[in-house]
């Protein structure tokens, strides 16, 4: 028709909707491409692959029951026996097998994180892109608030919460759902920013877009990256807070295990039974460090721009 | 030359179609922080009047940052104005709400600088070119894709692929899709944001083609928006210059070029270099001293003045010229331009350069 002879297109007969998955398939791999030669970043994946298994399958893994308080669990003196054939990591202060705990503790802790980690994204993703799309007072007004629960002493605000409501494992999740969406909202907000001012939304408006439209189809598209690398380096800080809260005894209730209130009941004994406290700070140390190197990869990987020289 | 001549010849009439009248876009710069207050504002656009005729070209150049782009951008009104009021059909669009809004904008549509930005990466090219279809309902949803295929056509892309996504092309391919994109709501008048300054060389004369043709098959209205002199004389009908928020001349194609009146504009085609050794030989430029002033307080009286090799002192920098028709669809703004008088920029010749033909541009010099 019109204009063939300029045309720069190469004459490459069907373009399938399967090629176009497979296309779209392609931007993931290219990202999955340069995870993978993050060395960091998959040893992190590995752990985290490896303690998502252990949580999984728990109850199937675990030696023992984690509550059940073994007549052999405790010395003649009352302190806790050392690792041995039965006992693998020995047992806790009451007798209970330390690494039926941990299993189990990973279970929760894991639990807390994840679910705790999805709610928060519903008030940091509405937030922080009505902040940025709306713009004016309403942007003053959200981000005003975001900063001020961020310079909240966030763990006395969740003391207060917890007394109020009861300890347990729905109200820690509730209450980390409503303290940890700040920063994830500011970033979005800074992102939603400059994706508006875009020349791709300004065609969009005069393509007749609605406000919904554009901010659905034309920016959120764009923030996944953000989303999953933020979501990911969260996930740390989260199982930190859960672990402090069931230290100070405002998280998870015994007997239920979690690494947080072992913690609190091993340190008792730090000098007769050291290892009380040691496996679940050094495996809670261990995850928290996975997650931040996977996120850190992930980053690295989705802006490939922004990646330091190696 | 096809100029003057190209509106009738494809039998359009001469109406306006947009008419901008003294349109002006001022960017307030604030200060505090809780309580911010108003301290300046950016004169981006400082008072601009034109029109653009049915089925013409209005090519609108000057240097970065005099506010050409925002100009185009203030009449598709996703810049708010400041004051003043554009017509689209005599309508003004400051007056319409809802759908009638969305009826008018309809027509206007833009084509964007950088092909590598006005896209969406996270969309198909047929989503891309099929979205303002689908908006305003258009077509029948079962009719979407032929159409989005005609359009892909029309512009010199292959259908078939409308499933590919915008990093696949290049940009001159991009810009093609662009421009798909902009005729899917059959406007009659596009706003063209510099859309070759991001191409390569090699591509832009086939882009500045597809434009004409275009604009031959569907009596297309274009706002040319550059800053390269020698395209904009290429596909213009009439040609405006801005400076610093102004239009400074505005004159049919072949008139500007051949004899310009403001000292600006024989500075600015004094600097384009011309592809004839002998003639490039005797091309002196006018050097203009110093830089374009800030635009957040803009000089008195006429903006150019501190920069003008023939200002006139206690005139110039006092009084603000306005934009008079010194000749006949040739409007300038110069104390120093009158019906009978060019100003002396020119070495003593006679003033209105009418000696120098079009095939040979004026060369202007420093007296």
């Amino acid at each position: 028709m019109v204009n063939r002879e300029f045309a720069e297109t190469e004459s490459d007969g069907a373009w399938t909707a399967e090629v176009a998955a497979v296309e779209r398939r392609r931007a993931w791999q290219e990202v999955w491409r340069r995870l993978r030669q993050d060395r960091f970043a998959m040893a992190g994946l590995v752990v985290i692959c490896a303690l998502t298994v252990v949580a999984i399958f728990g109850p199937w893994i675990a030696p023992h029951d984690p509550t059940t308080q073994f007549r052999d669990g405790l010395r003649i003196d009352g302190l806790p026996v050392g690792p041995s054939s039965k006992f693998l990591l020995g047992t806790d202060s009451l007798g209970r097998d330390l690494l039926s705990r941990l299993i189990y503790g990973a279970r929760v802790s894991l639990l807390v994180a994840v679910v705790a980690r999805a709610l928060t994204l519903i008030p940091a993703v509405v937030l922080g892109l009505v902040a940025g799309f709306a713009g004016g007072k309403t942007e003053t007004l959200i981000m005003r608030f975001t900063d001020v629960m961020m310079a909240f002493p966030i763990y006395l605000l969740a003391m207060a919460l917890v007394v109020v409501l009861n300890p347990g494992l729905t109200t820690l999740v509730g209450v980390i759902a409503l303290i940890f969406w700040t920063s994830l909202a500011r970033v979005l907000h800074g992102e939603v920013l400059s994706i508006k001012e875009s020349q791709f939304v300004t065609a969009a408006r005069l393509g007749g877009c609605s406000n919904a439209r554009i901010l659905f189809r034309h920016i959120l598209p764009h923030l996944a990256a953000p989303i999953i690398v933020y979501t990911t380096l969260g996930l740390g800080n989260i199982i930190l807070f859960e672990a402090a809260m069931s230290y100070i005894g405002l998280g998870i209730q015994p007997p239920t295990p979690s690494w947080g209130n072992m913690i609190a009941v091993g340190q008792k004994f730090y000098m007769a039974a050291p290892l009380l406290v040691v496996v679940p700070g050094v495996v809670m140390m261990a995850t928290v460090l996975a997650f931040n190197l996977v996120g850190d990869g992930l980053r690295d990987a989705f802006d490939p721009l922004q990646r330091r020289v190696r | 030359m096809r100029g003057a001549g190209f509106a009738e010849a494809t039998g359009h009439d001469h109406h306006d179609l947009v008419s901008v009248e003294g349109i002006k876009v001022h960017f307030p710069i604030t200060s505090g922080i809780v309580f911010q207050h108003k301290i300046g504002a950016v004169h981006a656009v400082d008072g601009v009047s034109f029109s653009v005729r049915a089925g013409e070209t209005l090519g609108l150049v000057g240097e970065s940052g005099c506010g050409k782009s925002t100009t185009g951008l203030a009449i598709l009104r996703v810049i708010p104005l400041t004051a003043g009021r554009v017509l689209y059909d005599a309508v003004d669009l400051a007056d319409l709400r809802g759908r009638a809004l969305r009826r008018h904008r309809r027509r206007m549509q833009m084509i964007f600088q950088d092909p590598y930005v006005s896209l969406n990466s996270r969309m198909t090219i047929g989503d891309i070119v099929g979205e303002p279809l689908l908006v305003y309902r258009l077509v029948p949803s079962e009719q979407r894709e032929k159409r989005v295929r005609e359009l892909l056509d029309t512009v010199g892309i292959n259908p078939n692929t409308l499933n590919r996504y915008p990093h696949e092309f290049s940009g001159g391919q991009r810009q093609r899709i662009g421009i798909a994109r902009a005729l899917a709501v059959e406007p009659n008048f596009i706003v063209c944001d510099e859309p070759i300054s991001a191409l390569d060389v090699s591509i832009r004369a086939q882009i500045i083609n597809l434009l004409q043709q275009l604009q031959r098959e569907f009596g297309l209205s274009y706002l040319f928006i550059a800053h390269d002199l020698s395209v904009v004389r290429h596909i213009s009908d009439r040609v405006a210059v801005m400076y610093l928020g102004r239009i400074v001349e505005l004159a049919q194609n072949a008139e500007l070029y051949g004899s310009p009146l403001h000292p600006y504009t024989q500075a600015l085609l004094s600097a384009v270099p011309i592809p004839d050794p002998a003639v490039e030989m005797q091309r002196r430029a006018v050097i203009l001293k110093g830089d374009v002033p800030s635009p957040v307080e803009p000089p008195s009286g006429c903006h150019f003045h501190p920069r003008c090799p023939v200002k006139e002192e206690g005139r110039c920098e006092v009084d603000d010229p306005p934009l008079v028709e010194v000749r006949r669809e040739h409007w300038v703004a110069c104390h120093l331009v009158t019906e009978t008088k060019a100003p002396d920029v020119r070495a003593g010749e006679n003033a209105g350069s009418e000696a120098l033909s079009e095939t040979t541009p004026p060369i202007p010099m420093v007296t």
